[in-house]
């Protein structure tokens, strides 16, 4: 049964927008017909007689007075509604949001934070030119992470960031520093950039992605300095796109006077890009390393160094030598409890560059290999027989999933087959950290691992983990936890993969 | 910030997407901001790409220096409250059997309740028909003329009537020498902007074209008329948003007319005249409306620009025109209120929105002046004065420029948001937000709560399509 309830306030004063809201909050709640909060005008008493809210209390208003009028079902609803309404007045304001407002455009962005110098683009392919072209114009230098950018698109937005003196990273461009900020998926580098104030300081341009990482990695365990890491995109340096964003970085870095020395680290650049390019690399007066994976050496020029592998690019740049273990022995103690059956080779990848880096190094071990994403010198086609290096990065694993590098799952069923097959002879795995990366990689390897029952023959696993003391992950706790699960842990992505071909040479 | 600024000073980082990398800078004590990015509204991709072509190269240089010439009009505009006169005399072809109305142009039968309500009551005013009944034989017949407030260099709130024996408020852009008209506001409740067409607000519009009419006339000429800018510019200061909040102007400008108004009239007619002022919180909506439109006309037909000059709706449309576009009406289905409602109605009651009282969101008043007037954020349910910010900064995002005159102490003295721009608005799917009353979708009911609407983004997409079509053709 409907039951009217009035209060009225003496000399209280509420704005009418205040107390509407409160009038609609009260309302809301459980057994409450109508709930009005009016000041009591004579015409707001009539809208309440109207509402059939008002009794004689309310009747008795002035236009000085606050009235609480309802109407609830039942005595009791009506008291938790007043007793709601006084204690809402009495905090006099009303709930209002903390939310803080964030802009929903670059535009707006940019005026709350007008020193901004750089927008990061991670939007989904299709809107990423759209947001890159609008950054540029409103003078901000661009790296977009996100892929699926048409050549065209690259071009155009290269061309007008030459233009405005701006540069763009990518597309694709998963890493970068950035006077030794680590942006989108890197790795933390020492405070300061790494190492000795004296140390010799190095600024790499590479396609970018996990060869930048690995670089970076090894850069810093050998005492090296890294002051930049520019990302160019993997197309930069093909005739198409004529290396516009890697002439415009090698440009700042020569000018940079925290930068002694230049490392470029890509895939061969096309015919008329390389000539320009390494002729601008070798004018540049700066001591220049050169990492172009399967560079033919008669197209080397004079005045650059050349390195084989990124380990090799990193020694070469810091003048220091990583540790070597004794391939030989280590794989003879290896294989020394398998099977003669197991011959075959498996390389499961979360880093794309890593997964080129390895195919590299087994061809040259004289190893025939498959992959999805095949290197110069390997084949494409997916043969059960052959040795494989799989990229879990590449598209037709990733469509509807996440990243291997975000999602170490993605990788299990893949490692547990390669586990369970008694054709394997060694796996292959790359455990990359650093910003961006999932927190704890070695987890879901190391779970695997502990379902294998047959302990006694089982495939050697070796893998290398691209991180550093200061990733958030942290690198001992992670190769600590992948060895006690059985697992070689080598101290680079190339000592793996020579450890892997050594095994395989053994067993054939 | 060319890329050598990046490389020497460290990367200051806006993030558009992935929320995680932000994260990951602020975590290491690096100052980046995330943008709160979402993708376009627009599904179309012809309105993407019209959007896109003109927001570049040298498109971009164009409008910009159309949008620079507009945007200097509206802030140069001297507006002046200087008289008030009779539509028909006013009005060029405002006679027997034509009315105007609010929004772009619609036809009887496409009409909403409270719209028909009205034309019923404005034909009896008339004399054009002897009751409400057949009245609306009358309007449905084809006799009665009916054209847009927009088209006579007038506005008018809600339904926006104008017919040739109503007095109208006079604004002169002094700086360009146009005039723009608006009825008297009528106070709240049963009145004929809301639909109301019986007696008694007959007899007040009566009141309104014998007494306050004439008495006001009498007042601005004696006083040189009063200026508006400085009024809004306080108005501001004091709470009001200048749509939904009026007190405070309302105030100012009874401050103004007093003094003259005593001298000019007999003592019971300014008594009465200034108590029906007073009364009424709402009554310089209409003033602010009558200048929105004076500021705005001169606005109109610059080749180029991609600036709204008006933005309204007739209760079955909304409607917005662009400078570039000269006088074409880009219209959407105008979209239902969100907001708070008087005691005993609710959401069922609500007609679509209405009236040409959105030319004061095309100034930058209103919805775009939100942080001015936090009271008034409350209308969009759970807002507080944060709100009433990120209301104001949304606004900006989607305006090519701000105000230097009307500015808002709380956001430490930022000038309103000026110029809405079409581009902006696809680009961003943000439309521009609208304080509006709510009017009962039944005619004759009155005013049932009030709160706030958007701009449908379709008119702002065929705006875009159809400036990028005149540029490329040209």
């Amino acid at each position: 049964m409907s039951t009217v309830v009035n209060e009225v306030r003496k000399g209280f004063y509420l704005d009418s927008v205040a107390l509407m809201r409160l009038s609609a909050e009260i309302t809301s709640m459980g057994g409450i017909e109508e709930a009005v909060l009016m000041i009591g005008t004579p015409s707001n008493l009539q809208i309440m007689q109207d509402a059939g809210v008002l009794d004689s209390t309310g009747e008795s208003a002035s236009p000085n007075d606050l009235v609480i009028a309802l109407r609830a079902d039942g005595k009791s609803n009506a008291n938790r509604a007043l007793a709601h309404a006084n204690k809402s007045l009495e905090g006099g304001a009303l709930k209002s949001s903390t939310s803080e407002a964030r802009a929903r455009t670059l535009r707006g962005s940019l005026t709350a934070y007008p020193e901004a110098n750089l927008a990061l683009i991670s939007t989904p392919g299709t809107y990423a030119a759209r947001e890159a072209r609008t950054a540029l114009e409103l003078g901000l230098n661009v790296m977009i992470f996100s892929d699926n950018v048409s050549l065209e698109q690259e071009s155009s937005l290269k061309n007008l960031a030459r233009q405005n003196d701006l540069i763009v990273m990518g597309p694709d461009c998963g890493t970068a520093y950035i006077d030794s900020v680590p942006l989108a998926f890197a790795n933390a580098l020492a405070p300061d950039g790494g190492n000795s104030a004296d140390a010799t300081r190095t600024a790499a341009i590479a396609a970018s992605g996990t060869g930048l990482q690995e670089f970076a990695v090894l850069l810093t365990r050998l005492g090296g300095k890294l002051t930049h890491g520019i990302g160019v995109g993997g197309r930069d340096l093909s005739d198409a796109v004529g290396g516009l964003s890697t002439l415009t970085a090698i440009d700042l870095l020569a000018n940079d006077k925290n930068v002694d020395q230049i490392v470029l680290i890509s895939k061969p650049p096309g015919p008329d890009t390389a000539n320009l390019v390494f002729e601008k690399l070798a004018a540049c007066g700066k001591p220049v390393v050169a990492c172009v994976f399967n560079q033919a050496s008669d197209s080397e020029v004079t005045g650059i160094r050349y390195a084989s592998d990124l380990r090799n690019a990193a020694e070469l740049a810091s003048g220091e030598t990583l540790d070597r273990h004794d391939t030989q022995q280590l794989a003879q103690e290896l294989t020394g409890s398998l099977s003669a059956s197991r011959r075959k080779l498996v390389g499961l990848y979360t880093g794309g560059t890593l997964c080129t880096e390895s195919q590299l190094i087994l061809n040259r071990a004289g190893i025939k290999t498959t992959s999805n994403a095949p290197a110069p010198g390997s084949s494409a086609s997916d043969s059960e027989t052959a040795h494989r290096i799989i990229d879990l990065g590449a598209d037709e694993y990733t469509v509807g999933r996440p990243h291997p590098m975000m999602e170490p799952l993605v990788r299990v069923s893949e490692f547990e087959q390669s586990l369970d097959d008694p054709s394997i002879a060694v796996i292959l795995l790359d455990v990359v950290l650093g910003y961006g990366a999932h927190e704890n990689p070695a987890e879901a390897i190391v779970n695997s691992m502990q379902q294998v029952t047959d302990t006694k023959d089982k495939p050697v696993v070796i893998a290398s983990v691209c991180g550093t003391e200061f990733d958030p992950q942290g690198l001992h706790q992670q190769r600590d936890a992948l060895t006690a699960s059985g697992i070689t842990v080598c101290n680079c992505n190339v000592a793996a993969a020579e450890l892997a071909a050594e095994v395989i040479n053994q067993q054939s | 910030m060319s890329a050598n600024d990046l490389i020497k000073n460290g990367p200051r980082v806006i993030g558009v997407g992935l929320q995680g990398f932000i994260d990951d800078l602020n975590s290491q004590g690096q100052q980046a901001v995330a943008v709160d990015w979402r993708p376009p509204a627009s599904k179309d991709l012809n309105v993407l790409a019209a959007a896109e072509s003109l927001s570049s190269g040298n498109l971009d240089k164009m409008i910009a220096e159309a949008n620079d010439q507009a945007i200097t009009r509206m802030h140069t505009a001297e507006p002046m409250l200087v008289d008030v006169q009779l539509a028909g005399d006013v009005i060029e072809g405002l006679g027997d059997h034509k009315i105007l109305h609010a929004g772009p142009p619609v036809e009887w039968e496409n009409m909403c309740g409270p719209m028909q309500g009205a034309i019923c009551g404005v034909i009896v005013l008339e004399g054009w028909a002897k009751d409400l009944q057949a009245a609306a034989t009358l309007a449905g017949s084809g006799k009665v003329e009916f054209e847009p407030n927009h088209h006579h260099s007038a506005v008018g709130p809600m339904t926006g009537m104008t017919s040739r024996s109503m007095p109208l408020m006079v604004v002169e852009n002094k700086t360009f020498g146009n005039k723009s008209y608006c009825a008297i506001n009528e106070g709240l409740g049963k009145v004929m902007r809301f639909g109301g067409n019986d007696d008694s607000v007959l007899d007040r519009l009566r009141w309104l074209e014998s007494t306050l009419g004439p008495l006001l006339a009498d007042t601005l000429l004696a006083c040189d008329g009063i200026g508006l800018k400085n009024i809004i510019a306080r108005g501001l200061s004091m709470g009001d948003e200048m749509h939904q909040r009026n007190v405070a102007c309302t105030s100012l400008i009874l401050r103004e007319l007093a003094p003259t108004m005593a001298r000019v009239a007999e003592p019971e007619t300014a008594y009465e005249v200034l108590k029906f002022i007073a009364g009424n919180d709402q009554f310089f909506l209409n003033i602010a409306m009558a200048m929105g439109k004076a500021i705005m006309d001169p606005v109109r037909d610059i080749n180029g620009s991609s600036i709204v000059t008006a933005m309204s709706r007739n209760g079955t449309d909304f409607g917005i025109r662009v400078s570039g576009c000269g006088d074409e009406w880009f219209t959407a289905p105008v979209e239902m209120p969100r907001g708070l409602y008087f005691p005993g109605f609710s959401e069922k009651d609500a007609n679509p929105d209405m009236g040409d009282s959105t030319i004061v969101e095309t100034i930058g008043l209103g919805g775009f002046a939100m942080a001015a007037s936090p009271a008034v954020a409350g209308f969009v349910g759970a807002g507080g004065a944060a709100d009433a910010m990120a209301y104001t900064n949304s606004m900006a995002e989607i305006s090519y420029s701000r105000n230097p005159e009307w500015t808002i102490p709380a956001m430490d003295f930022a000038g309103v948001p000026s110029g809405i721009d079409i581009r902006k608005v696809v680009n961003s799917g943000i439309t521009p937000t609208i304080n509006t009353g709510i009017a009962h979708r039944e005619p004759g009911i009155g005013q049932v709560g009030a709160g706030v609407v958007n701009a449908p983004l379709a008119c702002f997409e065929k705006a875009c399509v159809a400036l990028s079509e005149r540029l490329s053709s040209s």
